[in-house]
């Protein structure tokens, strides 16, 4: 247990080997958990949600939501803990979470691109030709316009 | 964090020392992980751009119900589940064999690399199982005013919503002998396709309850397409992660890194591990939960 662990010589402060095995096997148990979560959480989506045109849009979004944000917690805690970043100094983890911000921006252009693409499919708007009962109603035309 | 000890006047960016803290090799590793995050980033976000862009999906529970040895048992998403929890699985035993690696305990490195190597396999299976599932199973589908069979390929996806029964009635009229046949052999399994050779189509169409039979119109085809694409793309990291496993393993076996005097090969090797695991969270999430 007590060797002196040596490393490459860019090292300036070894790391101190973790004594025990507790911490991993909390994360273990901690993701399984979560991971047991989202199944009944995507269970029900399906089973019970999708089929039933009464359930509104946004308890759906609601749960799909909370299983992203479950999905990142499960993701937060295999970086950290797992793969030791939580260990590295705090530079190292910036060159690394920094950059990935970038999926932010990523993410909600692209969502936003795709629902505006199928508003354009769903009204006809654009370049297709007008079909008046289409453009009567007004909010759908603002809609597509997005 | 490991800075408390610093004295005051280090200069880390003198050279001969890593700014970071870590060797190079790590630092790089990182850097690759993270580049291959953008490169699944990209597909899932694809994935995401072209479902937002449509009005229906496939339903996962619905498509993902079968588990090896179960028949035609209704099991929505339990054999993802088995995949997700192997992989949890062996992402434990690896950081487990990073923690014996830190310790200079070599017979606990190889017994912990070869338990990582086996959840690796085991996922492998796993997949090979899903894939052959989802390529060889055939569904009736309704198209263009007939029923036929189909499998899920990167082109033809037969997971759309089910068609309503008058439809049904009426394509069955303009459907070969032989789809009526399979029909009917869905739901009466005391039918073989020779004691059914000889009846007329008229016959066979009496013969079909449509209680039983489920017939649905075509789903996107880029369902395919990107579950093959996105999933492929996966099962080769993990692919390439067991090799890299199987040839830490022997670099342990040989006493490499006890000559070297650490095992940090090993905590490489369980990044890019863990990656994959990472990786496979998203992938749950996008294909099978939401």
């Amino acid at each position: 247990m007590s060797e002196h662990v040596v490393s490459s010589p860019e090292i300036s402060i070894p790391h101190a080997p973790s004594s025990g095995t507790g911490r991993i096997w909390k994360v273990f148990w901690l993701l399984s958990v979560v991971t047991l979560v989202e199944l009944v959480l995507g269970f029900g989506l399906a089973k019970h949600w999708y089929g039933d045109p009464e359930t509104s849009h946004t308890a759906i979004l609601f749960v799909k939501g909370a299983l992203c944000i479950l999905s990142l917690a499960k993701a937060f805690y295999i970086v950290s803990v797992f793969m030791h970043l939580g260990d590295e100094i705090r530079n190292m983890i910036m060159t690394i979470v920094v950059p990935l911000c970038l999926f932010i921006w990523f993410i909600a252009a692209f969502l936003w691109d795709g629902n505006s693409w199928r508003n354009l499919k769903n009204t006809n708007a654009g370049s297709r030709p007008a079909q008046t009962e289409q453009h009567q109603a007004k909010p759908v035309d603002k809609d597509a316009k997005k | 964090m490991s800075t408390t000890a610093l004295p005051t006047n280090t200069k880390w960016w003198n050279g001969g020392r890593s700014p970071f803290n870590a060797s190079y090799g790590k630092v790089m590793m990182w850097y690759f992980l993270m580049s291959d995050a953008f490169t699944f980033g990209a597909f899932l976000i694809s994935y995401a751009t072209l479902r937002f862009s449509l009005n229906g999906w496939v339903d996962a529970n619905h498509v993902f119900n079968a588990f090896p040895f179960f028949g035609h048992e209704n099991l929505p998403l339990a054999f993802v589940s088995l995949m997700t929890f192997i992989l949890i699985f062996s992402s434990v035993t690896m950081v487990l064999a990073v923690h014996e690696g830190h310790h200079m305990n070599r017979k606990g490195v190889e017994k912990y690399m070869i338990l990582t190597i086996l959840g690796g396999l085991a996922f492998l299976g796993c997949q090979a199982w899903e894939w052959t599932h989802l390529l060889t199973g055939e569904h009736f589908v309704l198209v263009n005013g007939t029923i036929d069979t189909m499998n899920t390929t990167v082109s033809h996806n037969p997971w759309g919503h089910f068609a309503a029964q008058d439809e049904v009635v009426k394509a069955m009229q303009n459907t070969s002998p032989e789809i009526l046949r399979s029909m009917v052999m869905e739901h009466d399994h005391s039918a073989t396709a020779a004691s059914l050779q000889n009846l007329t189509s008229a016959d066979l169409i009496s013969k079909i309850n449509l209680n039983e039979v489920q017939v649905a119109h075509p789903g996107p085809p880029s369902f395919g397409s990107y579950f093959f694409g996105i999933t492929g793309f996966h099962g080769f990291h993990v692919f390439s992660g067991v090799v890299i496993n199987v040839v830490m393993y022997l670099k342990t076996k040989l006493g490499h890194f006890d000559q070297r005097g650490h095992y940090e090969m090993i905590e490489k090797a369980g990044l890019y591990w863990h990656f994959v695991d990472l990786v496979w969270v998203f992938v749950f999430l996008c294909f099978y939960l939401i």
